[in-house]
This record gives C-alpha cells, structure tokens and sequence, in this order.
C-alpha cells in the first residue's frame, strides 16, 4: 500500500498546508480499492483482523457519535467500542471530531457505518496517515525502506517465535499484495487516460522547463504560459474559452523556428493566431493542425526539438534496458517464495491462492517444511550465513520491480502517446511492434547462425579497427554477400555494422563513403535496416552528403536515400534536413555543357546524378509537406525539363514523382502550366510497362480537371489509354488505366471517343475477375459513359448490367460508390431498370442505405432516384421493401449534406406515389425536413425544396412545415445564386402558400420582392411558380388589407352606429370591383361581435346579402369556427 | 633561371604531355624550380627532387602517409632511377596523378604495390603493404592473424586465376569491377580533395591577381 500511495495517488503539490489527495479519477479508483480490502478482510482473515495495530490510526472524521449503535458505547461525543485489547483501551475511540482506530475489524465496522461517505473516511485516513503500514505492524515494516524489509521481516520471525510475529508477517504480505493491485489497478486506469487534462499539461509543461533554456542541448528555448493566473481546476485560460475545453496558452520558442503561440485544449495541442499587438489579447482561432499532445506537436514543429528529444529518449531507453536486464536476471533464481509469486502475479487470482499458502505454511510448519517456506525453514536449519547474502538480494530485487514498472510504465505510456501520433502519420508498419521484434531477431540469429554472419562480423571488426586501406577492403568484400538477403542484411546490423557505415558517411575518405554508401544501398531495401538507419541518424549525413563535389557521391546517397525514405518519419527527417531542397538541385543537371568525354575517377554523369535525384524525391514524395517543399525549391519545371528526354530509367522516378504530387491541387496546375500533360501522352506509348503504368496513373491523377481532359485528348491520349486496356495480365498497369479512363471519361467528348475506339465494350469485359482497384476505376468510367444514351445501349447491349448489379453486393467502399453511380445512370433507361429490377437491383441499393459509409449511403440514394422515377409501378416496388421508407426517412438524421440531399431526392420521388406519401408522413418526413431547412448548401436547398413541394400534397402538411418553421429559410434561398435553387423554392412555396399563414411568413420575410423578379426569369417552371406564389400571397394580403380597413371602419361605426352615413360608405367600398367578397367577407368578421340591436337596418340587408353567396357562407362559418 | 629557357622547355613539354596544356606545364615548371630550389646548374650534377624533398611534398601537398608506400611511388616517379626526380619525371608523373586514364593508373599502381617487381603481387607482399593497416588488438593471441586474414581476403576477392598472387590481370579485372580497389595495398594517388586544392594552387591564373 505504501508504495502505491506514494508513487501512484496524486497528492496535492507539497506547500498546501496538510497533505491532501487531489479529487483524481485515479485516486478515487485506489481508495474505493482499500475500501473494498479494508471491507473484506473481516470475511477473509477472520483471525487477522482482531490484529491490534501498533499505533492506531487516527484522523478528523465527519461521523456523528449517533450513528453507532450496537457494540459501542456512545455518548454525546464520545464513542467507544465494546471490543478491547489486551490493556482494556477500546479498540475504536471517537472522540468528536478525533477518531482513532486500531484494528481491521473496527475499521471495517466503520466504513460499514460510514455508509455514503465511506470514500470521504478513507480518504481523510489515508491522508492523515501517510504511513499507515508503520502504524499497523510497527516502523519495523516500514515499506518505504523496501531493500530491507523482506529481510526484516525474516527476521523477525526467527527472533520471536510467538503468535503476534506471525500474524504481524502475514498482515504484512496482505498489505503488500493490497499495494501490488493497487500498482497495477492504477496503471490500467493511468492508460485509459486519453484526454489531455489541466494536470498532465501542466506536467508536460514543467518538464519541459526543466530541459529548456540557452545552449545546445536543451529541447527548447523557452516556454512560458501567457497567464500568470491558475484558476482551481488547473486552467489558466479565461473561463470563457474553458466551456470549449481550453486549459492554458503557451509562448513556445524553440532553437530553430519562431516563437509558437499554442493552444492547449483537452482535445489536444495547436496553433492559435498568436498574440495580438495591442493589449496582449490571444487570437483563440485555432491555425493548424490538432496534435496529440504538446510533445508531438513541438517535435512536428521543431527539429531541433525532436532531434534533442530523442536523444532524451535514447537515454533513458538506455536505462530501461538496464533495468529490463536485472529483472529478468530476477526469476532466474531457483527458489521461487510466496514473495516472489505474490510479486510476478498480478490478478487478484494471486491473492486467495497465497490465502492457500498461507494456510498451508501454517500447518506446513507443524508437519513437513513446504516449498513455500524453504528459505524461513533454512534459517532454522542454522545455514543463514550462507543464504543471508542471496536472501538481501532477492528482497532487493523483489521491491524493485513494483517500483520500475510503475515509473516505467508511465514513461512507457508518455512514448507510446508520442509514438501513437507518429504512426498515424505513418501508413507503414508500426514501430513500437518492430522495436519487439529486434531483440527476438538478434536470439533467433544466436540460435542459428549461417556462416555469413560469422564472416560478416570479421569484415565489421576490419572496417572498425582497420585504416583506410583495410576498410576499403573490408568494404569491398562485404559487396561480395548477397546483400539483397535478409541474413546478410540482418546480420551487418547484429554486430554493429551499420553504425560504422554510417560513422564512415561522416569521416572525409571519398572511398570509404564510396564504399559504404554502396552497402547502404543495397541493404536498405530491408525496411527493418530503414528504420535502423534513421534511429542512427544516418539520413541528415546522407542529405549533406549531397552537396559532395564527387557526383558518384552525390548519386549514391540519393538513391540511398530514396531506398531509406520509403516512411514517414525518415520522409519528415529528409525535409527537415533540406534534403529535398538539395535533391531538386540534382535535378538541375546542366544538359547543354559538355561533358568530358572520358569521365575521372569515381565520377558519373550529370544524368545519372539527376536519376537519382529523381528517384529519391520520388520517395520522398509520398508525404504532403515534402510534396510542397518540392513544389517551393522549383522542382516542377526540372522534373518537366527531364520527362522530355526519352531515358526509360530516368522517366520512371521522374513520372513517379509527378504521379505522387499530382494528388495536390497546386501540381495539376503547374502540370498543365509546363505542358506536362503531351509528355505524359508521348510516354503512354512508351514500351515499358512501368513507365506506361506511372503516365497512366499521372494522367489519372491530373484528369480531374477539365482542361488536362481535354489535353489528353489532343494530345492523342485516349487511344493508348484504350489500347493498354486491352492488356489485362500487368493489373497494377490495369488500375492505371483504367483510372486514366474513368477521369478522362468525365468530359463528354473523350466519351465520344472512347467509344470510337470500342473501349466501353472492353470495360464491360473487365466487370469480372479483376482485382478491386481495377474494378472501382472500370465501374467508375462505365458509371461516367453511362451518362449518354448510345453508352447505356452498348452497355446493356454488352451484358453490362448483370455483372454491375453483382458487384452491389460488395464491401469496398469506393467500389460501392461507383458501382451505385453506375447503376443509378443505367436506371435512366426504362429497358435497363427492368433488367435491375429482375435482377434484384433495386433491393440491393435500397439495402446499401444501411452502409456505414456516408458516401456509399448518398451515391446509393441517388442512384435510386432514376431508379423510382423509371419504374413502372414505382409505388408498388417501394410498399415491397418492408421498413424501407422508414429507413429513408430516418437518414434524414443523417450529418452529412450529400446523403442529406440525396435521401431528399429519393423522397422526392418517393412522395410522388400518394400512399407512400402517406406512409412517410407517418414517418414524420415533415419535422424532419423542417430541421434541415435552414442550410447554406445549395444542393441540399434544391433538392429538400423539392422534397418538401412534393410533400405539400398529403393532409396538412402545408400547416405542418408551418408550424415547424420551414418556409422563412425557404425564402431565403431565393436569395441564392443557383436556379435550380429557385425553381424548386419557388415550386415549394407555391405549394406553401396555400396555406394562409405561410403566406403571412412569406410575406414577413420579404419574399414577394423576390418572387416578383423570379416572375421574370426566363425559366418557364419558375416563372409560372413564383407567379402562383405571389398570387396566393397577394390574395390574403388583400384580404388582410381589407380586413384592417373594415376594423377602422367598424370602430367608427361603432361611435356613430345610428348614422346612416355608413350605409352609403360601406357601399362604396362594397362595389370595388375586385375584392368585393373580401371585403364583405371582413367586414361580417367585424360585426359578427355586435350585438343584433346594434345593427343598424341597412346593414342587415347587407349581411343578408351576402349569405346569399354560397362562398361567403362557408366564410362566415369558417370565421365564425375561428373566432 | 631565365625566361627564355622556361619558354624552351615549357614548349618541349607541351608537345610531349597530352594531358595538360601549355600553362599548366609552364605552372608545373616552376613550381618545380621553386621546390628545388636555385641550385647552380653545372653539367655533370642532375637536377631534381631527391628522395626526401619529394617524400615531403608527397606528404605536406598529397597527404600521403605510408613510408613504404611513398617509396615505391618515388620509384614511381623516378623512371631512371637516378635518385631524383627531374623536371620530366616530375611533369609525367603528375600528369598521371591529375589527369591519368584509369588504364594509366592502373599500370602505375600495380607497380607501385609489386614491390619486388617481378610482375606479381604475392601475399608476402600484401602482408607487408598490409601490416599497418589494423589497429592491434593487445588481446590477440597473434598480432598478424587479422592481417594475414586480411590478405586471405583480398585474395578471395582479387585472385581471379587462383594462383595464390595477383597478377596484373587479376588486378586489372577486379579494378574494372570496383574502381575502389584501385588503390587496394595504400594510398599512392593523390586523394581527389587535396589534388583539388593542388590544382587550385598551382594552376591559378597569375592574371587573377592583377584584377584583384
């Protein structure tokens, strides 16, 4: 328990007054934990809880005397227990608000009275005994001096035979077995802490400053937070910023970069917009990317942080491994004690088996001396001098271990975060899974070594020991292995090859470096060595080496560096080398100047170096940052320079490289400005199918724009495209073009020519038995040539639809997505859709509603769409699919806009049939489109404006959108720039305004004005809605017009109702042409309240009259109804 | 010594040397009466760099440092083996460390390591080329195993006949194979950074100095 509480709980920062344990998750779990030990060790150890403590436990309690009852004697303050010791002192006594308390039993009986606040009891306790342990059994077992208490303890009992020695020695394993759960309970609730808390920043931060300041070696140059302030919870930043999780904001200057302002959050670390210049205010605006916690973020940043980090790292590796050492060395030992058992076990299974022990041992020493007991039996067998010494080490070692792992296990944590964020960066394997492997590697070999390895570790010991000459020959020699094999290359790293290949990289010897980087070529294809050569350091030496004056040099660490930079990590280390800036440089090979014909020694020529150049940034091109620092250093016009020369070997790094960055908007545009795109097409006819296979995939890359389709077109690029397709057995070529395909598909006329060339016949062809990359990119060009009608006729024509409808069933999400567009463009042909139907296709999208897939979720909706509108007896077919409609429905919970506005076109079409209408109306469809109503997106406005027009046409619907506030952000969106927008809007409001109080709203939110220039567009559907819509809202507006006028008039009536001038003015206003219903309408409102005798004669008359008019009577009712 | 004989032998020597032009060889010239010094020139006395003066200059300019090494590569140099590099001696031979063809120094450097000139590098030889090469292991049993195994390795790699010493073909075809072992048994080329710095400082145009 000591240990645990003093390594583990979280005490409140020394200098607070009385130690206090903080209110932590953490320690809350360790307190409930004793509370539960401390609850059943009656039940457990019946015998040992009687165990009278040494000194008693004594803290500040909140319990009232009163809630004792039985078994004490309870005065107003005073509490004793029944139950005495020895010397008759009670062994509980309460004397407010003092408790003391002196054996478990007692302590059990009262964290049972304690009731609800038992936490409080125990944490009060614990508080006021650091040591409780000392006080238990005495200082003899103090657990802090933990070398010497297994000795002590074996002690003891040989000295003092009796009871109370024994009992005092198992209280005491309990206690350790209590400690060792609590370590390991602590440990799994520390790694379930994900989020960054006040506490964990705040340390990271004062870590920080301890290995900040001036110099070299220190990670940072400063960090300071930017308020003095802490608030109670550890925050420092203002409380307002609190509610979004915000804890405090930092002025980081590292060596090597500008002064950071960052932002720590419980979500995690970023860059906010720095400090404003006038009154030290923080612009909060978060300005980057959000990083795990304030070390991943400053390694992303800095460097030289990282660098300097892990060099932390590596140290304190150092030391772990050390540890590792000795407690493996531990077990080793032969006798194994119930210590040692209790220790290497950790579950609590561990705990009522050495209950077992225990028991046994007891009977053991009457009987036959157990296993268990060996060591306490020798003692007695007078053979102490000889076991003290082993005995000494084995506590040592024995209270160690609890104590690493914990310390450890937090370090280990603290990595593993770091580590965590790193892979997922990184796509590839992951590290801390590698860094496990190593050593299993390094034990394999010692079981079974070939005779290379010997040999190699001869040549390792010459390169070490030998001068120049010998290392060259060392070096030579060691070319001889077979480098490409796995043995060979392991075997160089095992005995320590590797750091002196690349101490070689950093010495002046042009051939050593020669000769290294040779062997660093070659061996590097092992990405496990890849990594190797990282960990040393070996990529920032190599990126030097670049600016060798040797070229042989220069294209040897590039294309060591394109083999090592095939990872993340070795990628950013590259970059922050400016490595990249130097390889673009190789680029620049100067092709005009001529070159010796006869090339010195070790010398190559300028292509070759820009090869190489080329294939390393064709590594490094794989991360986003490097893409722009090529992009920043001028690599696109070099790299557009060499794909004019017609070297295989050099346009395939070259095209890979444009491949890779091409996936960034900034490359396509400067791809299409360098004219990048006619030597792509050139080399698409190239003989190399790698070289074709990259081109293909460049093309494909860039084809997402318009223009770049259009150049491979007049480049005569989508012959060879359609060509290669016919090739099938190359597949990773296969996806390339077909890629290429698809994009290229896009633009209309490229499909006019694809046709020409028969390739949707071959793409139909390609529907079965290929892979999937090459699947999604042939459905996704037949999914864009189905746009056109002639397409869809050779397709179905082809037996194109049966296989598409297959692959519906698929799980690749991408593929799905095409698959669906392609089905859904198919569907626009009545003949097509039949085939689906009979197929079960229908089905089958409607099923992929439930993908989790959101994109897959829209592109099935939408495929839908033709697919209800062009079916005969569409309704029926929709009825048939139980709980579909519901589920359409309910993806209008949905967050995503294109499912959003894909489900709203499906329900519009849906709506189209009146039962189904009904039957999502049911659903709740108009709430539920009423929600989404207020949107800035205007594909979603189109097609919810039309879902709701449709939806108007069932029951109160109308009323209902209403009530649920969907017309005012209608109106809005005739505000948008988009006609289709408007259209529907229009349409929707026209059916809106059927209801007399959406009118009011439309009329509130201004939409008559904009009705009114939509009533001049030259769209024919607009015009006629907005017409109608401003119609229905006139014609109340009227009314209410009227209405008002009336009231006025009443009111004056109603001063001077026996006046028959009215008669005469009412009668003037009844004969205006145009609203003379209206406005009798109104005016019946308006006298209905009147009192018969009021009324004089001629308006009597009048209201007789007007009855007369069936219209005006179903008015009168209806007003009459409403008031 | 006066212009005009500068001019003569600057003249002669541009014809014979097809390495370097008439500039260079007249830098190389003087360079070469600057190392020797003013002697008087009386017929009879050759004229030239004597053993140490050239061990010094292999030393300090081409950063050689094996005595043995540098003794073969005098030899080298010293074509008639007078005990002294003369001035055509010193033109050939450093046309050949700047500007030799890999075939020329080939040609050089097994002269250089076939100590006893018998048209064979035997493993004695290696040994002895060798035996400075390895820091000595004071726990060894046998300081020369390592070397001895050196040679054993050397041989693996470069005996192409198996005849247990290497012939000039044998060394011919390995240094095809890895230009690196050109130099296999020591240094007795100028590395390409100092012969840089080399060219640098003898080859500088004297008119720089006027702009400046």
């Amino acid at each position: 328990m000591g240990v645990a509480l003093t390594r583990s709980a979280q005490w409140v920062a020394a200098g607070h007054g009385p130690a206090a344990l903080e209110v932590t998750p953490l320690n809350e779990a360790i307190l409930k934990e004793i509370i539960t030990f401390v609850e059943s060790f009656i039940y457990k150890h019946p015998q040992e809880a009687k165990f009278v403590f040494v000194e008693p436990l004594e803290w500040k309690t909140d319990l009232e005397p009163s809630a004792f009852n039985s078994g004490y004697v309870v005065s107003e303050t005073i509490v004793k227990s029944e139950e005495v010791d020895k010397n008759g002192q009670p062994l509980l006594f309460l004397s407010v608000p003092q408790i003391k308390v002196r054996s478990f039993r007692q302590l059990s009986c009262l964290l049972f009275i304690a009731g609800d606040t038992k936490l409080k009891e125990a944490q009060a306790c614990i508080e006021a005994n650091r040591d409780p342990v000392v006080k238990i059994l005495g200082s003899d077992y103090n657990i802090k001096k933990e070398d010497s208490t297994a000795l002590n303890i074996l002690d003891k009992i040989i000295r003092d035979d009796d009871l109370e020695g024994k009992m005092k020695m198992k209280i005491a394993m309990l206690l350790k077995q209590l400690d060792l759960h609590l370590l390991n309970h602590s440990l799994k609730h520390i790694s379930l802490e994900i989020r960054l808390n006040p506490l964990a920043v705040k340390k990271d931060i004062e870590l920080l400053k301890r290995f900040s300041g001036k110099g070299e070696q220190t990670v940072l140059e400063s960090i300071e937070y930017t308020s003095e302030y802490e608030f109670s919870n550890g925050c420092r930043a203002p409380p307002w910023r609190q509610i979004r999780g915000e804890i405090c904001y930092l002025l980081v200057k590292p060596h090597d970069v500008e002064t950071l302002c960052i932002t720590c959050s419980a979500e995690g670390v970023f860059l906010n917009g720095g400090k404003t210049d006038d009154e030290g205010d923080i612009d909060y605006e978060r300005k980057g990317a959000v990083y795990k916690d304030l070390v991943t973020f400053l390694r992303e940043k800095s460097a030289k942080f990282s660098e300097n980090m892990s060099k932390q790292d590596l140290s304190s590796n150092e030391g772990q491994q050390k540890e590792k050492d000795q407690l493996e060395e531990a077990p080793k030992k032969e006798e194994t004690t119930t210590f040692q058992k209790a220790l290497s076990d950790s579950d609590k299974s561990t705990l009522e088996k050495n209950q077992i022990n225990f028991g046994k041992s007891q009977m053991a020493k009457r009987l036959e001396p157990s296993l268990n007991w060996k060591a306490t039996v020798d003692y007695k067998d007078h053979k102490i001098s000889r076991k003290e010494g082993q005995e000494e080490k084995h506590g040592g070692k024995q209270l160690e271990k609890p104590r690493t792992s914990v310390s450890l296990g937090r370090a280990q944590l603290l990595r593993k975060g770091a580590e965590k964020t790193e892979e997922f960066v990184s796509e590839s394997s992951s590290e801390s899974e590698e860094d496990e492997e190593l050593p299993d590697h390094r034990q394999e070999a010692n079981a079974d070594l070939p005779s290379e390895y010997w040999q190699i570790q001869k040549l390792v010991k010459y390169l070490k020991g030998g001068n120049q000459t010998a290392t060259v020959i060392a070096l030579c020699s060691m070319r001889d292995f077979n480098l490409a094999q796995e043995t060979c290359q392991l075997a160089i790293r095992d005995v320590g090859g590797l750091e002196v290949l690349i101490n070689l990289l950093d010495t002046d010897e042009v051939k050593c470096k020669i000769g290294s980087l040779k062997i660093l070529k070659e061996i590097s294809q092992n990405p496990q060595i890849r990594r190797n050569i990282v960990d040393l350091g070996g990529l920032p030496i190599m990126v030097n080496i670049l600016d060798s004056p040797h070229k042989s040099l220069k294209c040897l660490a590039a294309e060591t560096i394109a083999n090592v930079a095939k990872f993340k990590r070795a990628q950013r280390v590259v970059r922050q080398h400016g490595g990249i800036t130097k390889l673009v440089a190789l680029l620049d090979c100067a092709q005009n100047s001529t070159e010796p014909a006869q090339l010195s020694l070790y010398e190559a020529r300028d292509v070759e170096v820009a090869r190489c150049g080329a294939q390393a940034l064709w590594s490094c091109s794989k991360s986003y940052a490097n893409k722009e620092a090529i992009r920043k250093a001028g690599g696109i016009p070099l790299l557009a320079r060499l794909l004019k020369t017609s070297h295989e070997n050099m346009l395939i790094p070259v095209v890979g490289t444009l491949q890779e960055c091409a996936s960034e908007e900034n490359y396509r545009a400067a791809i299409k400005a360098e004219r990048i795109i006619e030597n792509l097409v050139k080399n698409l006819n190239s003989e190399n199918e790698e070289l074709q296979e990259h081109c293909a995939m460049a093309i494909y890359q860039c084809a997402e724009d318009k223009e770049t389709r259009d150049l491979v077109r007049l480049h005569g690029g989508l012959k060879p495209l359609a060509r290669l397709l016919n090739n099938t057995d190359n597949k990773e070529r296969l996806a390339a073009v077909t890629g290429a395909i698809w994009k290229c598909s896009i633009s209309k006329e490229n499909v006019t020519k694809f046709r020409e060339y028969k390739a949707i016949e071959t793409l139909v062809g390609l529907l079965t038995d290929q892979p999937e990359e090459v699947l999604v990119n042939v459905v996704g060009a037949l999914g864009e040539c189905c746009q056109e009608y002639e397409n869809r006729v050779i397709i179905r024509k082809c037996g194109g639809i049966q296989p598409l409808v297959n692959l519906l069933v698929g799980i690749n999400q991408a593929l799905l997505v095409n698959v669906t567009k392609a089905v859904g463009a198919c569907a626009v042909e009545p003949e097509s859709i039949m085939i689906i139907y009979r197929l079960d296709g229908v089905r089958l999208l409607w099923s992929l509603l439930k993908n989790p897939h959101p994109d897959v979720k829209a592109s099935a909706a939408w495929a839908l769409c033709p697919c209800i509108e062009n079916a005969k007896d569409a309704g029926e077919m929709v009825r048939s699919f139980v709980g579909g409609l519901e589920l359409i429905v309910n993806l209008l919970k949905s967050d995503n806009k294109e499912v959003l506005a894909s489900v709203c076109a499906a329900i519009t079409n849906i709506a189209k049939d009146q039962e189904n209408l009904a039957v999502i109306t049911d659903h709740g469809v108009v709430p539920l489109l009423s929600k989404l109503a207020n949107t800035n997106n205007d594909k979603l406005r189109r097609h919810l404006a039309e879902a709701i027009s449709r939806c108007c046409m069932w029951g109160r619907n109308r009323v209902a959108f209403g009530e649920h506030r969907a017309v005012a952000p209608l109106v809005r969106y005739l505000r948008s720039d988009d006609t289709n927008v408007h259209r529907a809007t229009a349409q929707a409001l026209y059916q809106l305004s059927e209801d007399p109080d959406n009118c009011i709203t439309m009329h509130e939110n201004g939409a008559v004005k904009l009705l009114l220039d939509m009533v001049g567009s030259p769209d024919q559907d607009l015009q006629e809605a907005a017409a109608g819509c401003i119609s229905n809202i006139r014609r109340l507006a009227l009314a209410t017009e009227k209405a008002r006028l009336v009231a006025r008039w009443v009111q004056h009536f109603q001063v001077h109702r026996r006046n028959s001038n009215i008669q005469v003015e009412i009668q003037d206003h009844g004969s205006c042409s145009e609203s003379r219903n209206f406005f009798r309408r109104s005016f019946i409102t308006s006298m209905l309240p009147f009192d018969q005798h009021w009324t004089s004669r001629p308006i009597r008359i009048k209201l007789k009259n007007l009855m007369d008019s069936p219209v005006n009577q179903s008015n009168f009712r209806l007003r009459h109804v409403t008031i | 010594m006066n212009r005009k004989k500068l001019q003569k032998l600057t003249d002669a020597f541009t014809r014979n040397c097809k390495h370097f032009n008439k500039f260079e060889v007249n830098c190389l010239i003087t360079l070469f009466y600057n190392l020797v010094g003013e002697g008087v020139e009386r017929p009879g006395t050759v004229i030239g760099l004597d053993r140490n003066a050239f061990r010094n200059i292999l030393h300090v300019t081409f950063g050689m440092t094996d005595d043995m090494i540098i003794d073969r590569v005098f030899r080298g140099f010293d074509k008639d083996n007078d005990g002294y590099v003369n001035v055509s001696e010193w033109i050939n031979g450093l046309s050949l460390f700047l500007r030799g063809s890999l075939e020329d120094k080939m040609k050089y450097c097994f002269e250089v390591f076939d100590l006893n000139g018998d048209g064979f590098i035997s493993k004695e030889e290696m040994f002895h080329m060798l035996k400075n090469s390895l820091l000595k292991q004071p726990s060894e049993e046998d300081p020369d195993e390592g070397i001895k195994d050196l040679v054993e390795i050397t041989l693996k790699k470069m005996d192409h006949d198996h005849d247990g010493k290497l012939s000039f073909a044998d060394y011919e075809k390995t240094v095809r194979e890895e230009t690196l072992l050109l130099e296999a048994f020591g240094p007795c080329l100028p590395d390409p950074k100092s012969q840089m710095e080399f060219e640098a400082q003898v080859f500088k145009d004297p008119n720089e100095f006027n702009d400046m």
